[in-house]
């Protein structure tokens, strides 16, 4: 039966994009998980883990130029390719197309949003248990 | 724009008419004749937008067939190909095909002459098409672990919340303005939307023949679809993940292709007058028999049949509340003919929730939709007379083989393959690719392979 299985299988640990690489296309998961790596300072940060029927790479269509982070498979992986033309020439045509991407976008913001919240509480506590610290 | 649009609303509305109006609110019932892909898509984004609109609406889907069968109960008689374009798209909207409903993927073509053979590889070497059965498979089969993509769009549908009546429809009549729909076994139902999906192999179209409507029929020829045991693993060996396409100079025949499957392989036959002799005389060429084991007959396959096929869309195929899709519409050349229902579906659940459902809504904002296929199409006519006449040349054959083969071995732009993979997949729009075909780089570089095949003729 996995005749049937479209895309492209990637290997446990294999690269799907590279952070820096020229992106023209965007990718659906269509088994198993990837996980989203940023480097800072020549450390590799997990950013996001990704799975089946999620999105990533879509940055590259609409802003265009380089890939921010580096995209990995965790465990064997399946990845459908979607090339930048024909998303663009849809969308154009249909933009109803664009619905379910705008979705899973504006979770995503969501999830940053409660990220970025939860960071400042915490670095408020830490600040505030330092000046407390050196009042002592 | 914005006034005209009043009055098509206005002329439309309860007060002016004494009819309801021409827009679907909140628990209006909607019936689709034909569970195929063209019904089950307009269900599903009907429903799906819809719900983004906050509209709980009644879905109907009368289908007779039960598609978890094996033809002929199951079948809806197509080569069964989901071309790559599509396959992306599907995955933009949130529809991932399966492995249970994909037999095989598909990551090359097999071009096929009497002057040669020629592989090409998808740049990315990714599986973008599927190749896949509508219902559960050929006559005969027993215990197959697929499911058919009929039958899977319509569960998509049905998960949706639409439902399906089993029933064959017997009549519809217009009532107040709305529509009601019989069949032998269920009470009449009356709906306030009624879009006909049914194809144009079953008599559902006849229906509407002596209705007030000014719909007329597409123009249909007919193709012919064989289906063949050889076994996963000779499939496997003997044509792989690959389409094989045939350019032969067989009279009548416009072109050819095998499909290979999980267990079968289907062969799809387009051209004039087709019947079982020219199948036959298809089969029995050497092109044909060396894609298949030595011991292959291809007398007798498992499947057969002569499907219609559109080839020329329908007239005016919308009126107050009622629209034809798919087949049954307006519907892409020979190609992709899935795809073309995914469009057309799509256009007509999105005027049917956002515009309304009168004559004048769907005429504004599904026609286009189908207008952009039908401009398309003239251009598919012409591709396919080329392709026709270079088939017939034995020098254009070898020409246009040369040409794809040095873009595989040299690092030149594949212009000759990617016409050929975008012609024989349906990926592409036939304006795309004909417009391709014009550039001077490419015309420069088919002349000079022509010039070359002809030197190399005289010495």
């Amino acid at each position: 039966m996995r005749t049937g299985a479209l895309g492209k299988i990637y290997q446990a640990g294999e690269v799907i994009v590279n952070q820096g690489d020229e992106g023209d296309c965007m990718y659906v998961i269509q088994e198993g998980q990837v996980e989203i790596l940023k480097e800072i300072d020549g450390r590799k940060v997990q950013l996001a883990l990704r799975g089946e029927g999620e999105f990533f790479g879509e940055m590259a269509l609409f802003e265009g130029g380089t890939r921010t982070a580096t995209v990995r498979a965790m465990g064997t992986a399946r990845v459908l390719t979607i090339d930048k033309k024909n998303f663009l020439r849809r969308i154009h045509e249909d933009p109803s197309l664009a619905y379910h991407l705008v979705k899973s976008m504006s979770a995503r913001i969501r999830q940053l949003s409660e990220d970025v919240a939860r960071l400042e509480n915490l670095l408020d506590r830490d600040s505030s248990s330092a000046i407390a610290g050196s009042n002592r | 724009m914005r006034g005209q649009s009043f009055i098509t609303s206005f002329t439309n509305s309860a007060f002016s008419t004494g009819q309801p109006a021409c827009k679907l609110e909140n628990g209006s019932p909607v019936a689709v004749i034909g569970g195929g892909p063209s019904g089950s898509f307009f269900s599903y984004f009907l429903l799906e937008m819809a719900e983004r609109e906050g509209l709980e609406l009644k879905v109907d889907i009368y289908e007779p067939r039960d598609f978890s069968l094996p033809a002929p109960q199951g079948c809806n008689n197509c080569a069964g190909v989901i071309s790559e374009t599509l396959v992306q798209n599907l995955a933009m909207e949130g529809i991932n095909l399966p492995v249970a409903v994909v037999q095989r993927g598909i990551d090359s073509y097999v071009m096929h002459t009497d002057v040669g053979s020629l592989r090409i590889d998808t740049p990315s070497h990714e599986k973008r098409i599927g190749a896949l059965f509508r219902a559960a498979g050929p006559r005969g089969l027993v215990n197959s672990e697929w499911v058919g993509f009929d039958g899977h769009m319509l569960s998509l549908a049905q998960n949706k919340g639409a439902q399906v009546i089993k029933a064959r429809v017997t009549d519809v009549e217009r009532v107040d303005g709305r529509l009601q729909v019989k069949t032998r076994n269920t009470p009449p139902q009356i709906y306030d939307l009624l879009s006909v999906a049914s194809g144009v192999n079953t008599s559902a179209l006849k229906l509407f023949e002596d209705q007030e409507f000014n719909y007329q029929p597409p123009k249909t020829t007919r193709a012919a679809i064989h289906e063949y045991f050889l076994g996963a693993d000779a499939i496997e060996r003997y044509l792989g993940s690959s389409l094989h396409v045939f350019l032969l100079d067989i009279p009548n025949l416009m072109f050819a292709m095998i499909v290979p499957k999980g267990d079968y392989v289907t062969v799809c036959l387009l051209g004039a007058d087709i019947d079982e002799d020219l199948v036959q005389t298809f089969i029995r060429s050497p092109e044909v028999k060396s894609c298949f084991p030595p011991d292959w007959r291809g007398d007798q396959p498992e499947c057969q049949c002569f499907p219609r096929i559109n080839v020329r869309g329908a007239i005016q195929p919308y009126a107050d509340r009622v629209i034809f899709l798919g087949d049954a519409g307006v519907s892409r050349l020979y190609k992709d003919g899935i795809g073309a229902a995914y469009r057309a579906a799509k256009a007509a659940a999105s005027t049917a929730i956002f515009e309304g459902i009168s004559a004048g809504d769907f005429k504004k904002h599904y026609w286009p939709a189908c207008r952009v296929m039908q401009i398309d199409n003239q251009f598919g006519r012409m591709i396919f007379t080329i392709t026709h006449a270079i088939q017939r040349i034995r020098l254009s054959r070898r020409a246009v083989l040369l040409m794809a083969a040095r873009e595989q071995r040299e690092d030149i732009p594949p212009r000759m393959s990617s016409v050929l993979w975008d012609t024989f997949t349906g990926s592409a729009p036939y304006r795309d690719i004909f417009l391709r075909t014009l550039q001077p780089a490419f015309l420069c570089r088919f002349a000079w392979d022509l010039a070359n095949e002809i030197s190399r003729r005289e010495t």
